[in-house]
């Protein structure tokens, strides 16, 4: 498994961006930039090739949704994998996520485990093609 | 305020400090709040909206929350800063999430607002309903924080 990809986190809380840091540091990653939210997120996307994005939903100026759609309509970006982290886990929403183009969604309260299993999963969803 | 609110609040909050922070919440029996003083030192309150309206509170004593957040960072708080304040916002979201998806399985949805954060020794917490709230007091090993909850009638 490739631990060297390149990690974008995307959440307006500082703290949580921190946690979700020390958590992928557990699976081995530590290629790791980060954004408040998603429209420094894009940019940043736009700028330099990130092989892996890990957002949030509920951010000011650019949610997670919005960020997913703009990444899966972007000829560029839109095969980048893109995990959903939020405290949203209310049906609608994951459907949203799901017909937006989401690989996967994890709904906080989360452990290393879980999120390091879904990052590997999606990682390997994409090198089967 | 129906009593069927009250255990998914308890429910999420334990499942999120468990999770996050790896303390294990003990509650103890709720009751109704007379005033509008927190109990704690540093409180985090979300607005509630959708099949009913209301507004969920924790807060923290400073012992307690600063064991909480050292726990979820992996490295040593002494007192409340910014990284502290931080936190409780998304504690106070992570909760509201978690008992939001219970409550939908009863039939409820709500959504929830950004969350606030006010600190400082007896600060007041109002409620969107501005009526009275349920008050969870939960113990830890590291001291005490509770759960306000305020909610409306079904609408």
């Amino acid at each position: 498994m490739d631990t060297n990809i390149k990690i974008l986190i995307v959440d307006d809380f500082a703290t949580m961006r921190k946690v979700i840091r020390n958590l992928l540091k557990q699976g081995g990653y530590d290629n790791i930039v980060e954004a408040e939210d998603g429209v420094m997120a894009l940019s940043e996307l736009k700028a330099n090739k990130i092989d892996f994005v890990i957002s949030d939903w509920n951010m000011p100026n650019m949610t997670g949704l919005e960020l997913l759609k703009a990444v899966r309509a972007d000829g560029d970006l839109s095969k980048t994998p893109f995990l959903m982290v939020t405290a949203e886990a209310l049906q609608n929403n994951v459907v949203q996520a799901v017909k937006a183009g989401v690989d996967n969604y994890i709904v906080k309260p989360f452990t290393a485990d879980v999120l390091n299993e879904k990052i590997t999963e999606i990682l390997a969803k994409y090198k089967g093609g | 305020m129906e009593v069927r609110f009250i255990n998914p609040f308890l429910e999420g909050t334990i499942s999120v400090l468990k999770t996050m922070a790896f303390i294990e919440p003990k509650p103890g029996k709720p009751f109704l709040k007379k005033n509008n003083y927190a109990v704690g030192d540093i409180s985090g309150i979300i607005g509630l909206t959708g099949s009913v309206r209301g507004s969920l509170a924790l807060s923290f004593s400073e012992r307690c929350i600063v064991k909480v957040v050292s726990n979820m960072l992996g490295e040593e708080i002494k007192t409340i800063n910014g990284d502290i304040k931080d936190a409780v916002g998304e504690i106070t979201n992570m909760v509201s999430g978690a008992a939001r998806k219970k409550l939908e399985e009863s039939g409820l949805i709500l959504s929830a607002a950004i969350p606030t954060v006010v600190s400082g020794k007896q600060h007041s917490i109002s409620h969107v309903m501005g009526g009275p709230s349920i008050i969870i007091p939960f113990e830890t090993e590291h001291g005490p924080f509770v759960v306000d909850v305020c909610m409306g009638k079904e609408q």
